[in-house]
Protein backbone atom coordinates (compact mmCIF):
# COMPACT_ATOMS: atom_id res chain seq x y z
CA UNK A 1 0.00 0.00 0.00
CA UNK A 2 1.23 3.42 -0.96
CA UNK A 3 1.74 5.87 1.69
CA UNK A 4 -0.83 9.23 2.26
CA UNK A 5 1.85 11.20 0.54
CA UNK A 6 2.74 8.86 -2.50
CA UNK A 7 -0.78 8.25 -3.57
CA UNK A 8 -1.55 10.34 -6.88
CA UNK A 9 -3.66 13.25 -7.00
CA UNK A 10 -6.41 14.38 -8.71
CA UNK A 11 -4.45 15.89 -11.57
CA UNK A 12 -2.84 12.67 -12.33
CA UNK A 13 -5.57 9.88 -11.61
CA UNK A 14 -7.39 8.13 -14.26
CA UNK A 15 -11.04 10.40 -14.97
CA UNK A 16 -14.04 9.03 -13.57
CA UNK A 17 -12.13 6.57 -11.47
CA UNK A 18 -11.79 4.17 -13.95
CA UNK A 19 -9.59 1.45 -13.29
CA UNK A 20 -6.97 1.17 -16.55
CA UNK A 21 -5.74 -2.36 -16.13
CA UNK A 22 -7.79 -5.42 -15.13
CA UNK A 23 -7.68 -7.58 -12.33
CA UNK A 24 -6.77 -5.16 -9.66
CA UNK A 25 -8.54 -6.35 -6.50
CA UNK A 26 -6.13 -9.09 -6.37
CA UNK A 27 -4.13 -6.33 -5.14
CA UNK A 28 -7.13 -5.54 -2.66
CA UNK A 29 -6.09 -7.89 0.48
CA UNK A 30 -9.04 -8.62 1.92
CA UNK A 31 -8.49 -10.98 4.68
CA UNK A 32 -7.59 -8.42 6.93
CA UNK A 33 -11.56 -7.59 7.53
CA UNK A 34 -11.76 -11.18 9.36
CA UNK A 35 -12.80 -11.59 13.20
CA UNK A 36 -12.82 -15.38 12.53
CA UNK A 37 -10.27 -17.52 10.76
CA UNK A 38 -11.38 -20.80 9.65
CA UNK A 39 -8.88 -23.59 10.48
CA UNK A 40 -8.75 -26.67 8.92
CA UNK A 41 -7.99 -30.08 10.43
CA UNK A 42 -6.18 -31.72 7.01
CA UNK A 43 -6.86 -35.31 8.85
CA UNK A 44 -10.52 -35.10 9.34
CA UNK A 45 -11.00 -33.24 5.60
CA UNK A 46 -12.64 -35.67 2.98
CA UNK A 47 -12.11 -33.59 0.16
CA UNK A 48 -15.65 -33.09 -0.67
CA UNK A 49 -15.06 -29.73 -1.75
CA UNK A 50 -18.35 -28.33 -0.36
CA UNK A 51 -16.22 -25.41 1.52
CA UNK A 52 -14.90 -24.69 -1.93
CA UNK A 53 -18.06 -24.62 -3.64
CA UNK A 54 -19.73 -22.47 -0.78
CA UNK A 55 -16.88 -19.90 -0.18
CA UNK A 56 -18.52 -16.58 -1.52
CA UNK A 57 -15.47 -15.10 -2.34
CA UNK A 58 -12.14 -17.66 -3.70
CA UNK A 59 -10.29 -18.57 -0.82
CA UNK A 60 -10.28 -21.82 -0.69
CA UNK A 61 -7.71 -23.62 -2.52
CA UNK A 62 -7.87 -26.96 -3.84
CA UNK A 63 -4.84 -29.42 -2.97
CA UNK A 64 -4.23 -32.95 -4.28
CA UNK A 65 -5.72 -34.52 -1.11
CA UNK A 66 -7.34 -31.53 1.10
CA UNK A 67 -8.22 -27.91 0.97
CA UNK A 68 -6.08 -24.76 2.22
CA UNK A 69 -7.63 -21.03 3.10
CA UNK A 70 -6.11 -18.56 1.27
CA UNK A 71 -5.56 -16.30 4.60
CA UNK A 72 -5.29 -12.84 2.10
CA UNK A 73 -8.57 -12.92 0.83
CA UNK A 74 -10.90 -14.80 3.22
CA UNK A 75 -12.91 -12.55 5.33
CA UNK A 76 -14.02 -15.20 7.86
CA UNK A 77 -17.89 -15.31 7.39
CA UNK A 78 -17.57 -18.97 8.26
CA UNK A 79 -19.96 -20.61 5.57
CA UNK A 80 -17.16 -22.99 5.19
CA UNK A 81 -17.36 -24.17 8.69
CA UNK A 82 -21.03 -24.52 8.67
CA UNK A 83 -21.12 -26.37 5.59
CA UNK A 84 -18.55 -28.82 6.06
CA UNK A 85 -20.00 -32.63 6.52
CA UNK A 86 -17.41 -33.85 8.69
CA UNK A 87 -16.80 -30.51 11.18
CA UNK A 88 -13.41 -30.67 9.97
CA UNK A 89 -12.96 -26.34 10.10
CA UNK A 90 -13.40 -24.67 13.54
CA UNK A 91 -13.75 -21.03 13.36
CA UNK A 92 -11.14 -19.21 15.83
CA UNK A 93 -10.86 -15.61 16.96
CA UNK A 94 -8.30 -13.42 15.28
CA UNK A 95 -5.66 -12.45 17.75
CA UNK A 96 -4.07 -9.20 16.32
CA UNK B 1 -27.71 26.14 -47.45
CA UNK B 2 -30.09 26.54 -44.50
CA UNK B 3 -34.33 26.38 -45.19
CA UNK B 4 -36.57 27.67 -43.02
CA UNK B 5 -39.03 24.85 -41.03
CA UNK B 6 -42.11 25.30 -38.78
CA UNK B 7 -40.96 23.54 -35.62
CA UNK B 8 -42.03 23.60 -32.19
CA UNK B 9 -39.59 24.03 -29.38
CA UNK B 10 -40.10 19.51 -29.08
CA UNK B 11 -40.03 19.73 -32.81
CA UNK B 12 -36.58 22.05 -33.25
CA UNK B 13 -35.03 19.42 -30.83
CA UNK B 14 -35.83 16.28 -32.33
CA UNK B 15 -34.46 17.51 -35.66
CA UNK B 16 -31.51 18.77 -34.34
CA UNK B 17 -30.99 15.21 -32.90
CA UNK B 18 -32.66 13.89 -36.21
CA UNK B 19 -29.47 15.44 -38.01
CA UNK B 20 -26.82 14.80 -35.24
CA UNK B 21 -26.50 10.44 -36.04
CA UNK B 22 -27.33 9.93 -32.73
CA UNK B 23 -26.45 6.21 -32.14
CA UNK B 24 -28.63 5.21 -29.09
CA UNK B 25 -31.71 7.69 -27.57
CA UNK B 26 -33.02 6.06 -24.67
CA UNK B 27 -36.49 7.42 -23.57
CA UNK B 28 -39.49 7.79 -21.67
CA UNK B 29 -42.51 10.07 -22.80
CA UNK B 30 -43.67 12.89 -20.28
CA UNK B 31 -45.60 16.08 -20.69
CA UNK B 32 -44.36 18.62 -22.00
CA UNK B 33 -41.35 16.61 -23.91
CA UNK B 34 -43.28 14.08 -25.46
CA UNK B 35 -43.64 15.84 -29.25
CA UNK B 36 -39.28 14.87 -28.37
CA UNK B 37 -39.65 11.31 -28.12
CA UNK B 38 -42.97 10.83 -30.16
CA UNK B 39 -41.37 12.68 -33.45
CA UNK B 40 -37.98 11.39 -33.14
CA UNK B 41 -39.84 7.62 -32.83
CA UNK B 42 -41.61 8.73 -35.99
CA UNK B 43 -37.64 8.86 -37.92
CA UNK B 44 -36.80 5.88 -36.65
CA UNK B 45 -39.90 4.07 -37.70
CA UNK B 46 -39.36 5.88 -41.56
CA UNK B 47 -35.92 4.43 -41.47
CA UNK B 48 -34.51 8.74 -41.40
CA UNK B 49 -32.70 7.49 -38.78
CA UNK B 50 -30.31 4.63 -38.02
CA UNK B 51 -30.75 5.17 -34.45
CA UNK B 52 -31.25 2.54 -31.79
CA UNK B 53 -34.17 3.50 -29.84
CA UNK B 54 -34.63 2.21 -26.49
CA UNK B 55 -38.44 2.32 -25.07
CA UNK B 56 -37.18 2.13 -21.21
CA UNK B 57 -40.15 1.39 -18.38
CA UNK B 58 -39.22 4.70 -16.46
CA UNK B 59 -36.65 7.58 -16.48
CA UNK B 60 -34.67 6.20 -14.10
CA UNK B 61 -34.12 3.28 -16.91
CA UNK B 62 -33.66 6.22 -19.58
CA UNK B 63 -30.62 6.99 -17.88
CA UNK B 64 -29.18 3.81 -16.88
CA UNK B 65 -29.50 2.80 -20.60
CA UNK B 66 -27.62 5.74 -21.77
CA UNK B 67 -24.81 5.90 -19.59
CA UNK B 68 -24.53 1.96 -20.49
CA UNK B 69 -24.40 3.43 -24.23
CA UNK B 70 -22.29 6.28 -23.40
CA UNK B 71 -19.84 4.34 -21.97
CA UNK B 72 -19.06 2.27 -24.88
CA UNK B 73 -18.55 4.59 -26.91
CA UNK B 74 -22.05 5.77 -28.37
CA UNK B 75 -23.35 9.48 -29.41
CA UNK B 76 -26.50 9.20 -27.14
CA UNK B 77 -29.75 11.36 -26.45
CA UNK B 78 -32.64 11.39 -24.25
CA UNK B 79 -34.90 13.82 -22.99
CA UNK B 80 -37.75 14.70 -19.73
CA UNK B 81 -39.12 16.85 -17.68
CA UNK B 82 -40.65 17.37 -13.74
CA UNK B 83 -41.16 14.31 -12.47
CA UNK B 84 -39.29 12.43 -14.88
CA UNK B 85 -35.84 14.33 -14.18
CA UNK B 86 -36.60 13.90 -10.45
CA UNK B 87 -36.54 9.93 -11.31
CA UNK B 88 -33.24 10.18 -13.25
CA UNK B 89 -31.46 12.24 -10.31
CA UNK B 90 -29.38 9.24 -8.91
CA UNK B 91 -28.29 8.58 -12.46
CA UNK B 92 -27.58 12.12 -13.64
CA UNK B 93 -24.65 12.23 -11.17
CA UNK B 94 -23.00 8.90 -12.46
CA UNK B 95 -23.68 10.03 -16.02
CA UNK B 96 -21.65 13.13 -15.23
CA UNK B 97 -19.42 11.31 -12.46
CA UNK B 98 -18.49 8.64 -15.24
CA UNK B 99 -17.95 11.13 -17.43
CA UNK B 100 -20.30 10.14 -20.13
CA UNK B 101 -21.22 12.47 -23.03
CA UNK B 102 -24.82 12.49 -22.96
CA UNK B 103 -26.98 14.75 -24.39
CA UNK B 104 -30.59 15.88 -22.99
CA UNK B 105 -33.38 18.07 -23.96
CA UNK B 106 -35.39 19.33 -20.43
CA UNK B 107 -38.44 20.71 -21.26
CA UNK B 108 -38.85 22.73 -17.49
CA UNK B 109 -42.18 22.07 -15.78
CA UNK B 110 -43.02 22.11 -12.34
CA UNK B 111 -42.58 19.16 -9.99
CA UNK B 112 -45.44 17.84 -7.65
CA UNK B 113 -47.44 18.40 -5.62
CA UNK B 114 -50.09 19.85 -6.45
CA UNK B 115 -49.55 18.36 -9.66
CA UNK B 116 -49.25 20.40 -12.38
CA UNK B 117 -47.98 19.90 -16.29
CA UNK B 118 -46.40 23.89 -17.04
CA UNK B 119 -43.37 25.75 -17.00
CA UNK B 120 -40.89 26.58 -13.84
CA UNK B 121 -37.48 25.63 -13.50
CA UNK B 122 -37.92 23.77 -10.33
CA UNK B 123 -36.87 20.64 -12.26
CA UNK B 124 -33.26 21.45 -13.35
CA UNK B 125 -32.88 23.78 -10.09
CA UNK B 126 -32.99 20.84 -8.21
CA UNK B 127 -30.56 18.66 -9.90
CA UNK B 128 -28.09 22.11 -10.42
CA UNK B 129 -25.36 20.24 -8.75
CA UNK B 130 -24.98 16.99 -10.49
CA UNK B 131 -22.10 18.07 -12.70
CA UNK B 132 -23.92 18.00 -16.18
CA UNK B 133 -23.57 21.30 -18.72
CA UNK B 134 -26.85 23.12 -18.28
CA UNK B 135 -27.61 25.50 -20.91
CA UNK B 136 -31.27 27.17 -21.45
CA UNK B 137 -32.81 28.61 -24.63
CA UNK B 138 -35.19 31.46 -24.82
CA UNK B 139 -37.00 29.82 -28.23
CA UNK B 140 -36.60 26.95 -30.55
CA UNK B 141 -34.28 28.22 -32.75
CA UNK B 142 -31.68 28.62 -29.76
CA UNK B 143 -32.76 25.00 -28.70
CA UNK B 144 -31.86 23.78 -32.64
CA UNK B 145 -28.87 25.36 -32.54
CA UNK B 146 -27.28 24.65 -28.98
CA UNK B 147 -28.43 20.78 -29.37
CA UNK B 148 -26.09 20.56 -32.25
CA UNK B 149 -23.54 23.03 -30.67
CA UNK B 150 -24.10 20.37 -27.71
CA UNK B 151 -22.71 16.97 -28.59
CA UNK B 152 -19.40 18.60 -30.19
CA UNK B 153 -19.54 19.98 -26.60
CA UNK B 154 -19.94 17.15 -24.75
CA UNK B 155 -18.24 14.48 -27.13
CA UNK B 156 -14.83 16.99 -27.18
CA UNK B 157 -12.26 14.35 -25.43
CA UNK B 158 -11.19 17.29 -23.13
CA UNK B 159 -14.76 18.09 -21.63
CA UNK B 160 -16.29 14.40 -21.34
CA UNK B 161 -19.82 15.76 -19.68
CA UNK B 162 -23.47 15.24 -20.30
CA UNK B 163 -25.35 18.69 -21.36
CA UNK B 164 -29.21 19.55 -20.52
CA UNK B 165 -30.66 21.61 -23.57
CA UNK B 166 -33.66 23.48 -21.41
CA UNK B 167 -36.53 25.09 -22.59
CA UNK B 168 -39.65 26.55 -20.84
CA UNK B 169 -42.75 23.79 -21.08
CA UNK B 170 -45.43 24.10 -23.40
CA UNK B 171 -44.09 28.33 -23.91
CA UNK B 172 -41.57 26.97 -25.99
CA UNK B 173 -41.92 23.19 -26.23
CA UNK B 174 -45.26 23.41 -28.21
CA UNK B 175 -45.19 26.70 -29.87
CA UNK B 176 -44.51 26.95 -33.49
CA UNK B 177 -42.17 28.92 -34.78
CA UNK B 178 -40.03 29.47 -38.13
CA UNK B 179 -36.82 27.91 -37.34
CA UNK B 180 -33.33 28.26 -39.76
CA UNK B 181 -31.71 24.24 -40.00
CA UNK B 182 -28.94 23.41 -41.21
CA UNK B 183 -28.35 20.83 -44.43
CA UNK B 184 -28.25 17.09 -43.17
CA UNK B 185 -24.79 17.33 -44.30
CA UNK B 186 -23.69 20.27 -42.98
CA UNK B 187 -24.95 19.13 -39.56
CA UNK B 188 -23.06 15.88 -40.03
CA UNK B 189 -19.72 17.59 -40.84
CA UNK B 190 -20.21 19.85 -37.88
CA UNK B 191 -20.58 17.14 -35.27
CA UNK B 192 -18.80 15.01 -36.94
CA UNK B 193 -18.57 11.21 -35.09
CA UNK B 194 -17.52 10.96 -31.92
CA UNK B 195 -14.07 9.49 -31.07
CA UNK B 196 -14.23 8.09 -27.53
CA UNK B 197 -11.11 8.43 -24.96
CA UNK B 198 -11.69 5.45 -23.13
CA UNK B 199 -14.42 3.01 -23.20
CA UNK B 200 -16.23 -0.60 -22.62
CA UNK B 201 -14.06 -3.18 -24.69
CA UNK B 202 -13.78 -6.10 -24.21
CA UNK B 203 -10.59 -6.49 -26.03
CA UNK B 204 -8.96 -3.78 -23.71
CA UNK B 205 -11.10 -4.47 -20.53
CA UNK B 206 -11.23 -1.36 -18.03
CA UNK B 207 -12.81 -0.92 -14.61
CA UNK B 208 -15.59 1.80 -14.46
CA UNK B 209 -17.67 2.17 -11.46
CA UNK B 210 -15.40 0.77 -8.72
CA UNK B 211 -16.13 1.27 -5.20
CA UNK B 212 -13.45 4.46 -3.88
CA UNK B 213 -13.52 4.88 -0.45
CA UNK B 214 -11.71 7.50 1.78
CA UNK B 215 -8.37 7.37 -0.11
CA UNK B 216 -8.93 8.67 -3.65
CA UNK B 217 -12.98 9.50 -3.82
CA UNK B 218 -12.46 13.21 -2.94
CA UNK B 219 -9.49 13.36 -5.77
CA UNK B 220 -12.11 12.37 -8.68
CA UNK B 221 -14.71 14.74 -6.99
CA UNK B 222 -11.92 17.75 -7.27
CA UNK B 223 -10.83 16.65 -10.67
CA UNK B 224 -14.72 16.48 -11.60
CA UNK B 225 -15.21 20.21 -10.38
CA UNK B 226 -12.29 20.68 -12.58
CA UNK B 227 -13.27 19.44 -15.56
CA UNK B 228 -16.54 21.05 -15.69
CA UNK B 229 -15.13 24.51 -15.13
CA UNK B 230 -12.26 23.39 -18.29
CA UNK B 231 -15.41 22.83 -20.35
CA UNK B 232 -15.75 27.06 -20.85
CA UNK B 233 -12.70 26.38 -23.67
CA UNK B 234 -14.51 24.16 -25.70
CA UNK B 235 -18.18 25.93 -25.66
CA UNK B 236 -16.40 29.38 -26.98
CA UNK B 237 -14.64 27.34 -29.94
CA UNK B 238 -17.51 25.84 -30.52
CA UNK B 239 -19.71 28.47 -30.10
CA UNK B 240 -17.36 30.17 -32.75
CA UNK B 241 -17.62 27.26 -35.35
CA UNK B 242 -20.77 27.73 -35.22
CA UNK B 243 -20.99 31.02 -36.31
CA UNK B 244 -18.84 30.37 -38.84
CA UNK B 245 -21.42 27.67 -40.17
CA UNK B 246 -24.57 29.73 -39.36
CA UNK B 247 -23.73 33.48 -38.71
CA UNK B 248 -25.33 33.06 -35.55
CA UNK B 249 -23.37 34.29 -32.26
CA UNK B 250 -23.83 32.13 -29.16
CA UNK B 251 -21.92 32.17 -26.17
CA UNK B 252 -22.41 32.36 -22.47
CA UNK B 253 -24.62 35.25 -22.09
CA UNK B 254 -26.77 36.88 -24.16
CA UNK B 255 -27.13 40.91 -23.41
CA UNK B 256 -29.46 43.91 -24.68
CA UNK B 257 -29.22 47.19 -24.07
CA UNK B 258 -26.65 46.90 -21.43
CA UNK B 259 -23.94 49.35 -23.03
CA UNK B 260 -25.46 52.47 -20.92
CA UNK B 261 -28.25 50.38 -18.66
CA UNK B 262 -28.48 51.57 -15.28
CA UNK B 263 -30.71 48.91 -14.17
CA UNK B 264 -31.48 45.27 -15.47
CA UNK B 265 -32.77 42.13 -15.41
CA UNK B 266 -31.18 38.71 -15.54
CA UNK B 267 -33.21 35.66 -16.04
CA UNK B 268 -32.92 32.22 -17.79
CA UNK B 269 -35.25 30.90 -21.09
CA UNK B 270 -37.69 32.62 -22.71
CA UNK B 271 -38.66 34.88 -20.29
CA UNK B 272 -35.92 37.13 -21.38
CA UNK B 273 -37.78 37.40 -25.10
CA UNK B 274 -40.34 39.03 -23.22
CA UNK B 275 -38.01 41.36 -21.02
CA UNK B 276 -36.39 42.31 -24.38
CA UNK B 277 -38.92 43.48 -25.77
CA UNK B 278 -40.10 45.29 -22.69
CA UNK B 279 -36.63 47.08 -22.36
CA UNK B 280 -37.06 48.25 -25.98
CA UNK B 281 -39.83 50.16 -25.28
CA UNK B 282 -39.04 51.52 -22.31
CA UNK B 283 -35.54 52.64 -23.56
CA UNK B 284 -37.78 54.42 -26.60
CA UNK B 285 -38.45 56.00 -23.13
CA UNK B 286 -35.27 56.82 -22.24
CA UNK B 287 -35.55 54.61 -19.77
CA UNK B 288 -31.80 53.04 -19.15
CA UNK B 289 -32.79 49.33 -19.19
CA UNK B 290 -31.13 46.41 -20.47
CA UNK B 291 -31.31 42.19 -20.14
CA UNK B 292 -28.69 39.74 -19.33
CA UNK B 293 -29.95 35.95 -20.35
CA UNK B 294 -27.36 33.50 -19.67
CA UNK B 295 -27.33 30.50 -22.12
CA UNK B 296 -25.12 28.67 -20.07
CA UNK B 297 -25.96 28.20 -16.89
CA UNK B 298 -23.39 25.47 -15.52
CA UNK B 299 -20.64 25.88 -15.42
CA UNK B 300 -21.76 29.36 -14.17
CA UNK B 301 -20.21 32.26 -16.12
CA UNK B 302 -19.16 34.23 -13.61
CA UNK B 303 -16.46 36.10 -15.98
CA UNK B 304 -18.98 37.19 -18.61
CA UNK B 305 -21.65 38.24 -16.51
CA UNK B 306 -19.46 40.15 -14.69
CA UNK B 307 -18.14 41.90 -17.86
CA UNK B 308 -22.24 42.43 -19.07
CA UNK B 309 -22.51 44.18 -15.57
CA UNK B 310 -20.65 47.20 -17.42
CA UNK B 311 -22.28 50.24 -14.96
CA UNK B 312 -25.56 48.79 -13.72
CA UNK B 313 -26.34 50.18 -10.46
CA UNK B 314 -29.54 47.89 -9.54
CA UNK B 315 -30.39 44.07 -11.17
CA UNK B 316 -33.05 42.42 -10.71
CA UNK B 317 -32.66 38.43 -10.78
CA UNK B 318 -35.59 36.61 -11.59
CA UNK B 319 -36.23 33.25 -10.70
CA UNK B 320 -38.35 30.72 -12.19
CA UNK B 321 -38.16 28.33 -9.19
CA UNK B 322 -38.28 28.72 -5.21
CA UNK B 323 -35.34 27.75 -3.45
CA UNK B 324 -37.12 27.12 0.02
CA UNK B 325 -35.83 27.93 2.98
CA UNK B 326 -32.68 30.00 1.19
CA UNK B 327 -32.17 33.75 1.25
CA UNK B 328 -32.97 33.65 -2.46
CA UNK B 329 -33.81 31.68 -5.68
CA UNK B 330 -30.72 29.30 -7.20
CA UNK B 331 -30.18 31.87 -10.00
CA UNK B 332 -29.87 34.88 -7.47
CA UNK B 333 -27.77 32.92 -4.83
CA UNK B 334 -25.10 32.14 -7.86
CA UNK B 335 -25.41 36.05 -8.71
CA UNK B 336 -25.20 37.61 -5.33
CA UNK B 337 -21.94 34.71 -4.50
CA UNK B 338 -20.45 35.51 -7.75
CA UNK B 339 -20.94 39.22 -7.12
CA UNK B 340 -19.41 39.20 -3.77
CA UNK B 341 -16.50 36.99 -5.16
CA UNK B 342 -15.46 39.66 -7.51
CA UNK B 343 -15.67 42.39 -4.23
CA UNK B 344 -18.32 44.48 -6.78
CA UNK B 345 -20.91 46.26 -5.03
CA UNK B 346 -24.16 46.32 -6.66
CA UNK B 347 -27.64 46.72 -5.65
CA UNK B 348 -29.69 43.19 -6.03
CA UNK B 349 -33.16 41.86 -5.76
CA UNK B 350 -34.74 38.63 -6.82
CA UNK B 351 -37.88 38.01 -7.61
CA UNK B 352 -39.44 34.40 -7.81
CA UNK B 353 -42.11 34.55 -10.27
CA UNK B 354 -44.11 31.99 -12.60
CA UNK B 355 -44.20 28.76 -10.94
CA UNK B 356 -46.57 26.17 -12.22
CA UNK B 357 -46.85 27.94 -15.57
CA UNK B 358 -48.12 31.27 -13.80
CA UNK B 359 -47.93 33.74 -16.74
CA UNK B 360 -45.24 36.25 -16.75
CA UNK B 361 -46.51 39.31 -18.54
CA UNK B 362 -45.31 42.46 -20.17
CA UNK B 363 -46.48 44.52 -17.53
CA UNK B 364 -44.87 42.59 -14.67
CA UNK B 365 -41.47 43.05 -16.29
CA UNK B 366 -41.98 46.66 -17.02
CA UNK B 367 -42.71 46.37 -12.88
CA UNK B 368 -39.85 45.07 -11.96
CA UNK B 369 -37.92 47.39 -14.67
CA UNK B 370 -39.21 50.46 -12.62
CA UNK B 371 -38.81 49.04 -9.20
CA UNK B 372 -35.24 48.30 -10.71
CA UNK B 373 -34.63 52.12 -11.89
CA UNK B 374 -36.02 53.40 -8.63
CA UNK B 375 -33.05 50.92 -6.69
CA UNK B 376 -30.95 52.69 -9.03
CA UNK B 377 -31.96 56.01 -8.25
CA UNK B 378 -32.01 55.51 -4.13
CA UNK B 379 -29.63 52.75 -3.84
CA UNK B 380 -32.30 51.03 -1.49
CA UNK B 381 -33.39 47.80 -2.03
CA UNK B 382 -36.82 47.70 -0.11
CA UNK B 383 -37.20 44.05 -0.56
CA UNK B 384 -34.41 41.51 -1.35
CA UNK B 385 -36.51 38.91 -2.03
CA UNK B 386 -40.20 39.10 -3.53
CA UNK B 387 -42.44 36.93 -5.41
CA UNK B 388 -44.47 38.66 -8.50
CA UNK B 389 -47.68 37.73 -10.25
CA UNK B 390 -48.83 35.66 -7.05
CA UNK B 391 -52.54 36.48 -5.54
CA UNK B 392 -52.06 37.24 -1.44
Amino acid sequence: MLSEEDKPGWKTIPIAGILLEPGSAMKYKTGDWRAFRPIIDQDKCINCLLCWIYCPDAAITRLEKFVDVDYDYCKGCGICANECPVKAITMVEEKR
Amino acid sequence: MSKIMGLTGDGAIAYAVKQSSVDVVAAYPITPQTLIVEEFSEFVHNGEVHTEFVCVESEHSAMSACVGASLTGARVFTATASQGLALMHEIMYIASSLRCPIVMGVVNRALSAPINIHCDHSDMMGSRDCGWIQIYGENAQEAYDWVVQAFKIAEDPSVLLPVTMNIDGFILSHSLEGVEVLDDEDVKRFVTTRKPVLRVDPDKPITVGALCLTDYYFETKRQQFEALEETTKVIDRVNKEYKILTGRRYGFVDSYGLEDAEAAILCLGSTAGTAKTVAGELRSQGKKVGVIKPWVYRPFPREEIMKALGGLKALAVLDRSCSFGAPYGALCSDVVGMLYQNGKELNVFNVIYGLGGRDMTPFDIEAIFNEALEVAETGLVKEPLKFIGVRE
